[in-house]
């Protein structure tokens, strides 16, 4: 099976706090720690194992500045045969659409049986696996965790509400958004990130895919970003200031005044 | 201004709460509108949510099609491709079905997506101003969206305040005629319900819940003599689910449970808004956090900034003291 995982390089909001910069038009982006998006790593470690049950490549591909080779070395540290990187400044300002423009162009150079995305980024909307799909016109699942081969088609569970899931069938091609915890992504140290230095990752550019300037970036943006903003609080929690042991009984005390303890 | 459309999802005859949170997107677009709703379905049962839909609004367009007895989404948005006027809005509630069905939706209509609105401020020319949350809440975003051929909008549950519904004689129109025969490549075969779990978190009314300021699995332990000390049960967030460090069954949120208890723990849970969706009946909200700008302070009663692996074990001695049990 030929699969292709679409993977995100965000800021890492376990190792980040998030604050607006001192012009409040974006986030404070020096010394942010950036890693591969959490959903997208566990889309690469589904394929990898899917290929290592029915054979195949993997290929991860990311829309990214030349930043994003990190988080490709990283994913062919996992195991991915193959890996691109698609930048081009004329992608810059790109909307969910624009990005899922230069995806399709992307999947239409090579042939690919399955397509993988993160089911959303933490600065995303949940919203390029399913744009893809449509334009590819293949059939699309969302919120995918589980995934079991039965010949040309696949049977998938989707996480519904409550902890429920959804059985599907689908055909094969097709676009599925996988949710975190549907495996147990490997672990990549240094050592093997290393070993993968010299693995060359191929740039292309928008004249390599026969993508259109006018189709993507902040021209072709129908949905745009004016800035970042913190909400003023309505009331917020009372923060207490004691001391740590102060701090506890007070909150035993609240606990049981609330009831927590019938 | 454009026509609005409310997708209103229903279940055995009643339509989803969500349906009057659409009306109040609607009118937060446009305070004189008058919203059409549209529905797919098939069965008694179907048309009984129509009935009921149509109490709350002027306009409801009802596709009946035996495929689309099961809401997949390949199959819903053939049908909705096929009867909506070019540049509409269309506002859909973003919970699994809204994720599944909305930007493909928007792709074949070519129209804008936005996705998870939490707020609308009205439309300026051919722009509609929204808000978005990014990073799980830590930030807001004023996002501005392109509305001249049309608008999908998905709206966050529960983030759109409800009036009074205006009772209305709404009409019903029977659009199934121009849906014609629709086909799937993606099929529902079936639904299996979550498994019970050992503790059923949804009855205690102390929970100690844990995210991923737990940090390892090991420190899990903290939380489970408190909440033993205490009576309560220790429920989580879902980062602690999917690293398998506890249940499924114990994961509060729109994924997992809904629980109802008198105080709730948040235990270096950042609080992001699927989470909170699992927490119902206005609990006392205490929350742990060594992060003073974690999302959870925001709507919590009582916070304390702190280091979560320090802190509950001087809780758990504290409430030894207080419940007159022994120090072990």
């Amino acid at each position: 099976m030929e699969i292709l995982v679409c993977a995100r390089r965000v800021p890492d909001t376990s190792e980040n706090e998030i604050e607006l910069n001192s012009a409040g038009n974006d986030i404070e982006r020096d010394e942010l720690v950036y890693s591969v998006n959490e959903a997208d790593n566990y889309a690469v470690e589904e394929a990898l194992q899917i290929r290592d049950r029915v054979g195949g490549n993997v290929t991860v591909v990311t829309v990214d500045s030349e930043d994003g080779e990190e988080i490709l070395r990283r994913q062919l540290a996992m195991g991915a045969n193959q890996a691109a990187l698609v930048s081009d400044e004329a992608f810059n300002g790109s909307d969910g659409k624009g990005i899922a423009t230069i995806l399709k162009a992307f999947v239409e150079k090579g042939h690919y049986d399955l397509i993988l995305t993160g089911v959303q980024a933490d600065d995303g909307a949940a919203q390029v696996g399913g744009m893809l799909a449509a334009m590819l016109d293949y059939p699309f699942a969302s919120l995918v965790n589980s995934i079991v081969i039965e010949d040309r088609k696949l049977k998938v569970s989707r996480e519904i509400e409550g902890g429920n899931r959804e059985v599907n069938e689908i055909d094969l091609p097709c676009v599925l958004s996988i949710q975190t915890g549907i495996n147990e992504p490997r672990y990549v140290g240094m050592r093997g990130i290393r070993q993968v230095a010299s693995v060359p990752i191929p740039t292309l550019a928008a004249g390599d895919l026969g993508v259109t300037q006018a189709s993507v970036g902040e021209v072709a943006a129908k949905v745009k970003r004016v800035d970042y903003f913190v909400p003023a609080s309505s009331k917020g929690a009372e923060i207490l200031h004691g001391s740590r042991e102060e701090n506890a009984a007070r909150i035993l005390e609240l606990v049981a005044a609330k009831g927590g303890l019938n | 201004m454009p026509r609005i459309f409310a997708y209103i999802v229903h279940k055995s005859g009643v339509a989803d709460d969500s349906a009057a949170e659409l009306i109040a997107a609607a009118r937060a677009i446009d305070p004189t509108s008058a919203p059409t709703a549209i529905l797919t379905g098939w069965g008694p049962d179907f048309d009984l949510a129509c009935k009921s839909v149509s109490s709350s609004f002027a306009s409801t367009w009802q596709i009946s099609n035996q495929a689309l007895a099961y809401p997949n989404a390949e199959l819903v948005r053939q049908a909705l491709v096929r009867v909506l006027p070019s540049d509409s809005i269309v506002l859909i509630s973003h919970d699994h079905f809204g994720i599944d069905l909305a930007p493909g939706l928007s792709i074949k209509l070519n129209a804008a997506y936005a996705s998870d609105v939490l707020a609308i401020d009205g439309v300026e020319g051919n722009t509609l101003k929204l808000v978005r949350q990014e990073f799980g809440g830590q930030v807001s975003a004023h996002v501005r969206c392109d509305i001249s051929s049309g608008a999908v909008i998905n709206v966050r549950p529960g983030a759109f305040k409800t009036g009074p519904l205006v009772v209305t004689s709404g009409v019903i129109t029977d659009k199934s005629s121009e849906v014609g025969a629709l086909t799937a490549r993606r099929r529902y075969v079936e639904t299996i319900i979550a498994e019970a779990g050992d503790v059923d978190i949804t009855r205690h009314s102390l929970l100690v819940s844990i995210g991923r300021g737990i940090q390892e699995k090991d420190n899990i332990a903290l939380a489970e003599e408190l909440a033993e000390v205490l009576g309560a049960a220790v429920s989580c967030s879902r980062p602690v689910v999917d690293v398998k460090w506890m249940e499924k069954s114990r994961q509060v949120g729109s994924s997992g449970k809904t629980v109802k208890p008198k105080v709730y723990m948040a235990c270096g849970i950042s609080g992001a808004f699927q989470h909170l969706a699992g927490i119902k009946g206005s609990p006392f909200l205490v929350a742990i956090n060594k992060n003073p700008k974690a999302p959870i302070f925001q709507v919590a009663d009582v916070g304390i900034v702190d280091d979560l692996l320090e802190f509950l074990p001087e809780l758990t001695n504290k409430a030894r003291e207080f419940r007159g049990v022994a120090a072990k």
